[in-house]
């Protein structure tokens, strides 16, 4: 036996890290939620799917940079030395995916405007008439509107997989530190997202599209998480313990059933129902894999605090 | 160049604090946070125990997760003996460096940026010892340059049993305790 006794009670730090609050968790979920936006928006301008005028991909650029900028806002709120936020931008550190992120967010700004350029919301061009020229501009272009698609399904699946890469680059946090962790925020960030635009598209047959994609999602995501713990329960000693957390220890709860659960396998049966046409559409199944989502960040960057070599010693 | 490190002869130590009182007096290191401490290890079933004090700070790693994630630059390694410090001034107080540190041995100063252990490196710059070594009432802690194969740490290193704390983590920590 090994115990272990210390006179340190750092704040944050003891006794045990908890460094990061909502906040983090926050803004990882709306930066996927974001880039799987960006996806499917890109992909119905590459798709030549915004010839029909209802398609999402005029009302998503102005949502994903209202959530975007929540996102930001949310890390800004986290910062300790908020004053000194600006100090981000006069550096770039390899490597340093935080640094990355900074960089990623203000690629991201762009490329999410001229898509939403392409028919921008009546309010705007109320105000700004000019804008119409630019407008006209892309949509005699049909080239121009798929290389935009293409620039925001690239930025958006960058942004997705850095939400990931963030937390699994700390190999001081043997839960974190998988390298399988891009992938399924990247793809619970397209689960969402789906939900999210199949929640609000006019167009009907988009609706059945991003259902059953979303559906395709959920299976992916189910995957991965079994992939996920499966790789760590069969690593080193500190990710078998890591594990534990989430199977059998105190995440255990709140992982299978908010994120398991009510996240992904029952929304997938109500979906796997509407789209097979036994019962009708509803926002119950997207909104649960949306918060499914959320409680996901939640609950991984939570417990991945948690998760520590030292920890793991005193166990 | 050098690369400071330390070597702590957990024989001798008993525990008493000297320096962990030293270091808040000497950085000014605010009410409630440390950035030196001491932990028990007591290995064994009584009546076979044994028992081991450890003063434990950050480690001034030589692979340092806190200076690569650290999007600002603030953690940086000073050029002088390659301690690992932070620019109170360039930290946005992120707290990654924080997560990173498999020691946990950084936190956020109530000012707002990542804090933790220098080496002293104001009062080694000035041929001084760090406060702790220096007020070690058993004369259990060691500094130096572990590059030099002749420097006091490096002997100890080379002839007494001794071992890193988490070496798993892969951080190469630049202090030993000698057992
Ligand atoms: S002990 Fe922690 S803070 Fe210090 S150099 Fe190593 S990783 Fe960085
Ligand atoms: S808290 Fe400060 S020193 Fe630490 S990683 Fe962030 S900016 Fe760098």
């Amino acid at each position: 036996m090994q115990e272990l006794t210390t006179t340190r009670h750092n704040p944050q730090i003891d006794p045990f890290t908890h460094v990061w609050g909502w906040e983090i968790p926050v803004y990882l979920f709306l930066g996927g939620l974001v880039a799987g936006m960006m996806i499917i928006s890109g992909y119905f301008l590459f798709s030549k799917r915004y010839k029909e005028n209802n398609c999402a991909c005029y009302t998503l650029p102005i949502i994903s940079l209202i959530l975007l900028s929540l996102g930001m806002f949310s890390l800004f709120l986290d910062l300790e030395h908020k004053l000194f936020v600006w100090r981000l931008y006069t550096t770039f550190k390899i490597a340093s995916p935080m640094s990355w992120g900074a960089w990623i967010l203000i690629l991201v700004y762009p490329i999410i405007i001229t898509n939403l350029l392409m028919g921008p919301p009546a309010y705007i061009v109320n105000r700004f008439p000019q804008l119409n020229k630019i407008t006209t501009y892309i949509n005699t272009r049909p080239r121009l509107i798929q290389n935009i698609g293409i620039g925001n399904m690239l930025l958006g699946g960058m942004l997705g997989v850095y939400t990931g890469v963030l937390l699994s680059t700390m190999g001081s946090r043997p839960l974190w530190n998988t390298s399988i962790l891009w992938v399924l925020f990247l793809v619970s960030g397209l689960s969402t997202a789906a939900a999210f635009v199949h929640m609000i598209a006019k167009n009907i047959s988009e609706r059945e599209l991003l259902a059953k994609a979303d559906n395709g999602f959920l299976i992916i995501e189910l995957f991965v998480i079994v992939l996920m713990l499966v790789g760590l329960a069969t690593s080193s000693q500190v990710q078998i313990q890591a594990v534990q957390l989430l199977v059998g220890g105190p995440y255990t709860a709140p992982f299978w059933v908010f994120v398991v659960g009510m996240g992904i396998i029952i929304p997938l049966i109500i979906q796997l129902l509407a789209v097979n046409h036994k019962i009708k559409h509803t926002p119950i199944a997207p909104i649960m894999v949306i918060v499914g989502g959320l409680i996901l960040r939640f609950v991984i960057v939570a417990a991945g605090q948690f998760s520590h070599y030292i920890n793991a010693h005193f166990h | 160049m050098a690369r400071y490190g330390m070597v702590i002869d957990t024989k001798k130590c008993v525990g008493c604090m000297d320096c962990v009182v030293a270091c808040k007096t000497e950085n000014n290191v605010p009410e409630g946070h440390n950035r030196d401490w001491i932990v028990t290890v007591v290995n064994g079933k009584f009546p076979s125990v044994n028992l081991e004090i450890q003063s434990q700070r950050c480690n001034h790693c030589d692979n340092t997760p806190c200076v690569a994630c650290c999007p600002t630059g603030a953690s940086h390694i000073h050029e002088v003996g390659n301690v690992v410090l932070v620019e109170h001034n360039m930290c946005i107080g992120c707290k990654a460096c924080l997560a990173a540190c498999p020691y946990d041995a950084r936190f956020i100063n109530p000012e707002g940026y990542a804090d933790k252990c220098t080496f002293c490196i104001h009062r080694v710059e000035k041929g001084e010892l760090p406060a702790c070594v220096s007020v070690c009432p058993t004369h259990c802690m060691y500094f130096g340059d572990l590059d030099d194969p002749n420097s006091e740490v490096s002997k100890l290193i080379s002839s007494r049993k001794n071992h890193q704390l988490i070496p798993e983590a892969g951080t190469s920590p630049r202090i030993f305790y000698l057992t």
